[in-house]
């Protein structure tokens, strides 16, 4: 559907440095117009610091960006008339109403969509007389959300948009991102969530420390780890793996690659019935009394862990 | 079309202000009380009689005489010396007289009302001459309150100016609301104006409500140009409004801000003469304490409401007022830091 158009977003070489840390390491970037475009990453990845040299926010140290066909350096104006923002953690003014907030922010743009047609999109109406401190978390992100896309914008940048929502919340404002995609637009997101990346992102990057390790769509970078599922267990709390343990799952028949993360045995497997039973006799050959045996098919996440040996999300 | 961005944004701070009864109550309650109460602690008090006690002896009689005419006095007699030097050092008088050539007075010259007494019988022994002195004083003189009601007025206008714009910046700061800003077309230039704007309409309800009560019931007079004292506030609440700006230009932090707005506004509340004359200050500080802006606002203020000053008159305190505002915003517009 976005056939000839030229890309939303392009982004070769950004680097942005703070003192010593290398924030962003010389990434290149494309989101097509139209699409969907996830930064995936843990914490301290470099997605924020990303996105905010894409808003403008930031300057970056090395590199070139284009944002619809135009630069930041002669064109701010005209590319903030176009877009749409939603920052991480923006505390709108408590005591202003939902409508006046609203208000406000419709008088920055040149042509603003009519507030009662944007309090419908957000799902607000009931909410547009009560007061900011008044609305819960997902009416908040909503809100947000609204103030983002009072400007009909081309292109949305949502920065960890559902982070600590309960799930009916973020249910909600990914159908309004939808809803935005399937009228044309086009959408820069971050976020630690899998789920998110994979339900909402056409094309996925997926960062760790400042670098791209893996990107195409979520079903491409799945499939390129290979594997056919992913076996897991844990051992009980006073149990060790005998000498090269490890090692010895890796070589198992059926496996690819074992891993041990926070407490949990990762095996990457490539046939899941003969691994299993080589698992088993293993276990049971060695005395190593296992728990949790568990398989399911490989994720993002797996993805990640098996890229990079740390979990998306820490907590 | 940019008509409507500052309308709007100077609507809802308008609104935040008015939805803050903390700030209602700084800006428009605090000066009335601190006026009520300091006007009644530094009432006029009427001056006491002196307390005489003329000693037994030789021509007291005719002393005594002497000087219950020229009045002002309470004359009391004692027959003993050592009684009436202990009634002397206890200040149950102010001073002792023995008749004779010269007279003999014994008077505690640390208290001041022992100088009075003193004064007054040096004055009734030569003649009459005290009284002229009196009535001068007294048609020049002005009460505490005339004093100090002006320089509540520019107290009211730094405090608002500076902590209303200040912790309402730092706290947009704070809440990364200036940082969301910036990724819209807003102007930048119609923000910073925006709280200009709302100065001005939060100050004529302020003016509204402090004048009258300063005139009427205060009893405050205010012989001046109207002109006069408008452009004063008006430029007063300039100069504050970009002190505030300045001030808020890079903490982030509103405990930060707060530190920085007493170390700005604590030197002005002592030495631009709110409370008391900053010509009581040592002489080499008084042109400093002149370029203050709060100084600036007080002298005008006090110009046009008690000596009955025009436009012409305090055109410098004016200038110096201009000058604030241009240097504080400029400077303000340069260093501020959106997120």
């Amino acid at each position: 559907m976005s056939a000839g158009r030229p890309p939303a977003i392009q982004v070769r070489g950004l680097s942005r440095r703070f003192g010593e840390l290398t924030a962003v390491d010389g990434i290149d970037l494309e989101a097509r117009a139209g699409s969907c475009l996830g930064l995936l990453g843990p914490n301290g990845a470099g997605k924020t610091t990303t996105i905010e040299m894409l808003e403008g926010l930031q300057r970056p140290d090395a590199g070139e960006i284009e944002v619809l066909g135009r630069s930041w350096r002669t064109d701010a104006r005209a590319i903030r008339e176009r877009i749409g923002v939603q920052l991480q953690e923006t505390v709108f003014q408590d005591k202003l109403s939902v409508l006046e907030t609203l208000r406000m922010f419709a008088s920055f743009y040149a042509a603003p969509k009519p507030i009662d047609d944007l309090l419908a999109l957000v799902n607000l109406k009931d909410k547009a007389a009560s007061r900011v401190h008044q609305l819960s978390g997902g009416q908040r992100q909503r809100l947000a959300l609204g103030c983002a896309l009072i400007n009909r914008p081309e292109l949305l940048f949502l920065d960890e948009p559902t982070t600590g929502l309960d799930p009916q919340a973020r249910r909600r404002l990914w159908e309004i991102v939808e809803e935005f995609k399937e009228r044309g637009g086009t959408v820069l997101l971050t976020t630690h969530y899998m789920d998110e990346a994979e339900r909402l992102a056409d094309d996925l990057v997926i960062l760790d420390e400042g670098r791209v390790v893996a990107r195409g769509s979520p079903a491409e970078i799945i499939r390129s780890l290979g594997a056919e599922s992913i076996v897991e267990f844990r051992l009980n709390d006073d149990v060790d793996l005998p000498e090269g343990g490890l090692e010895a799952l890796g070589a198992l028949p059926g496996v690819r690659e074992a891993r041990l993360l926070a407490g949990a045995y990762v095996l990457e497997v490539l046939d899941t019935r003969l691994a299993l039973g080589s698992l088993i006799g293993w276990l049971e050959k060695t005395g190593t009394p296992a728990a949790d045996i568990g398989t399911h098919r490989p994720t993002l996440e797996d993805v990640f862990v098996f890229l990079t040996g740390k979990h998306l999300r820490e907590d | 079309m940019r008509l409507a961005e500052l309308q709007q944004l100077t609507l809802v701070r308008l609104r935040l202000f008015l939805r803050e009864p903390e700030a209602i109550f700084w800006a428009i309650c605090f000066p009335l009380i601190l006026s009520v109460v300091l006007g009644f602690a530094f009432a006029r008090e009427e001056v006491e009689d002196s307390r005489v006690l003329v000693l037994d002896g030789a021509g007291a009689e005719e002393l005594a005489a002497r000087l219950e005419r020229q009045g002002g006095m309470l004359v009391l007699r004692d027959s003993d010396a050592e009684e009436a030097r202990r009634r002397l050092r206890k200040a149950a008088v102010d001073v002792v007289l023995r008749a004779g050539d010269p007279v003999d007075l014994r008077v505690d010259p640390k208290r001041p009302e022992g100088e009075l007494a003193r004064l007054r019988v040096e004055s009734a022994l030569r003649g009459g001459t005290a009284v002229a002195h009196a009535q001068a004083e007294e048609e020049t003189g002005f009460r505490y309150i005339d004093f100090l009601f002006p320089g509540l007025i520019g107290m009211g206008l730094m405090g608002t100016g500076v902590w209303a714009i200040g912790f309402a910046v730092v706290d947009m700061r704070r809440k990364k609301l200036l940082k969301r800003f910036l990724v819209t077309p807003m102007s930048r230039a119609n923000f910073l104006l925006s709280f200009m704007g709302s100065r001005f309409l939060f100050l004529a309800l302020e003016f509204a409500v402090l004048l009258p009560f300063g005139l009427l019931v205060l009893d405050v007079p205010f012989v001046g140009s109207i002109a006069a004292f408008t452009l004063t506030v008006v430029l007063g609440t300039f100069a504050f409004a970009s002190l505030g700006l300045l001030v808020a230009a890079r903490p982030q932090t509103v405990e930060g801000a707060s530190g920085l707005m007493n170390v700005i506004m604590m030197p002005m509340w002592l030495g631009s003469g709110v409370f008391f004359s900053y010509e009581r200050f040592p002489d080499f500080l008084q042109p400093l304490l002149r370029l203050l802006p709060l100084t600036a606002v007080n002298d005008a203020v006090r110009a046009v409401m008690l000596d009955g000053a025009g436009l012409a008159d305090v055109w410098d305190h004016h200038l110096v007022l201009v000058l604030w505002s241009l240097a504080s915003f400029g400077v303000a517009m340069r260093i501020f830091r959106w997120q």
